[in-house]
């Protein structure tokens, strides 16, 4: 087994692309990522890790060049956060479209206006639907072990895999990490093989137009593919289990066996409710906290099976859909209780916008707040946690 | 026109939509969405070869008499071999004419 080493996280992040060993990291700098990327070019540079690392001039010419990359066959690297991300996007659908199996750290931090450097989900929202596969670390040990994972789902499906911790918080925090073994990595990951990829001697087209006969089609295809990486991501993690000695699952449950109220968070933040599940139930109330660690395909079975038997569920947003139903967790969750016999209430709040805290007693309010739902209908749909008024 | 139902399975489709055969595009008829097409004046014409080189779909074929004939099932009416001709031998016309 590998040594436990207290590491600043992005380090650690960084050290794990090395071990899968990469041949191509694309990136530009940008705030909380740098430490990540700037740790990658420096082994680079001093021979530790053999790769191509090309300093692109824009987040839009990192990811085209992992494109590139990608489609000969490279293994390939790439890491943004918030504006950086939204600078990219038109080739994040690309990417995915292309099935090419890039891996993606984001360090997530909210979008400007007003410029903020903190950490909300509001990046990592607005390619939900883009086809990527997208998981959620909660801790730097998480965050490592997703990038073993997303480098052996990416290649097994062919699809680009987005893993998600959080700017600062997780990304700049040092913390006790286990670094695996080379050895291990690479009996975990084998060299990438692509069965279609950019060759002059095998020459084939990527990229060409989807005229309307056809390109329904590339969509379906698409969509098949995604749903059927759920398979492989678990499978992935099971291989993970038996060799590293972790166990990850696509939905994280705590105290959800017998809970009355339930609470739904990605990232980080399920850390401090979790703290707060404790302080409930030494006052009596069965409340319990549901984490999604994989976002994209929506665990579905995995989600309705976490539920248990709540009457409510407070589902904690960490971005705001503007005017819609409710934040991007809240209206995913509701669309997937619409399809089941399940109809706890669910109140949907938005909370730690850009950085700001929530505390132990924030999330024991919110528990409080799901409590007085059952019997009294909320006047919302969904509410920013906290503004000052 | 009759309703579009689809070319080819999703099923049958190359991860990404690739294009897994070289060279296939010849199959993939491109001149139904032309406008005008362009006629050749023979009389005019001296057989240097410049529309062939200089169209971009291409769709230029090179005669046994040395002409070069443009092949309708391609073109698409961009009119570039009209305006490059340097004898004037080749005019647009509507397609309805
Ligand atoms: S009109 Fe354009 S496409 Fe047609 S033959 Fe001339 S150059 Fe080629
Ligand atoms: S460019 Fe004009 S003159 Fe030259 S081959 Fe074509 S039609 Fe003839």
């Amino acid at each position: 087994m590998g040594k436990r080493v207290a590491k600043e996280v992005s380090i650690a992040v960084a050290d794990a692309v090395a071990q899968c060993r990469v041949d191509v990291i694309s990136a530009y700098p940008i705030t909380p990522q740098t430490h990540i990327v700037e740790h990658l070019a420096e082994l680079v540079n001093n021979g530790e890790l053999d790769a191509e690392y090309i300093p692109v001039e824009s987040e839009h010419a990192a990811l085209s060049a992992c494109i590139g990359a990608a489609a000969t066959g490279a293994r390939t690297f790439t890491s943004t956060s918030a504006q950086g991300l939204l600078f990219m996007y038109e080739n994040i659908f690309i990417a995915s479209a292309l099935r090419l199996p890039i891996v993606m750290v984001i360090a997530n931090r909210s979008i400007s206006a007003p410029i903020s450097i903190w950490n909300d989900h509001s990046d990592v929202m607005t390619i939900r639907d883009s086809g990527w596969i997208q998981t959620f670390a909660e801790n730097g040990q998480e965050a490592v072990d997703l990038v073993y994972h997303a480098y052996k789902v990416a290649e097994k499906c062919l699809l680009p895999v987005a893993v998600n911790l959080d700017g600062f918080i997780v990304t700049h925090v040092v913390e006790p990490i286990e670094m695996p073994d080379q050895e291990l990595v690479d009996k975990y990951l084998p060299p990438l093989k692509m069965k279609y990829k950019l060759d002059p001697k095998k020459p084939i087209t990527i990229g060409a137009i989807g005229v309307p006969e056809i390109y329904t089609e590339a969509k379906k295809a698409l969509d098949e593919a995604l749903k059927a990486s759920y398979k492989v991501i678990v499978q992935a993690w099971r291989e993970f289990e038996r060799l590293f000695g972790r166990k990850y699952q696509p939905v994280e449950t705590y105290k959800m066996e017998d809970a009355e109220v339930g609470m739904i968070i990605m990232g980080s933040l399920a850390e401090t409710a979790m703290n707060a599940v404790n302080e409930m139930r030494k006052k009596g109330k069965k409340v319990g906290l549901i984490r999604f660690r994989l976002w994209r395909p929506f665990p579905m079975q995995d989600f309705l099976k976490a539920l248990g038997k709540v009457k409510a569920l407070c589902v904690v947003d960490r971005a705001v859909s503007h005017c819609s139903t409710g934040g991007p967790v809240g209206i995913e969750v509701r669309s997937a209780l619409y399809q089941s016999n399940k109809r706890p209430k669910v109140l949907n709040l938005i909370a730690g916008l850009s950085g700001r805290d929530v505390t132990v007693e924030d999330f024991m309010e919110m528990f409080e707040m799901t409590y007085e739902s059952i019997s009294k209908k909320p006047k919302f749909s969904y509410q920013i946690y906290g503004v000052k008024e | 026109m009759p309703k579009d139902t689809g070319l080819v399975s999703w099923k049958d489709l190359a991860p990404g939509m690739y294009i897994t055969e070289p060279g296939n595009s010849v199959k993939f008829k491109t001149g139904d969405w032309r406008s005008h097409r362009p006629q050749l004046d023979k009389e005019k014409c001296i057989k240097c070869g410049q529309c062939y080189l200089l169209c971009p779909e291409p769709a230029y074929e090179e005669n046994e008499e040395g002409y070069f004939i443009c092949n309708l099932m391609y073109c698409k009416g961009c009119g570039i071999c009209a305006a490059i001709c340097p004898k004037g031998a080749i005019t647009m016309v509507l397609e309805e004419e």
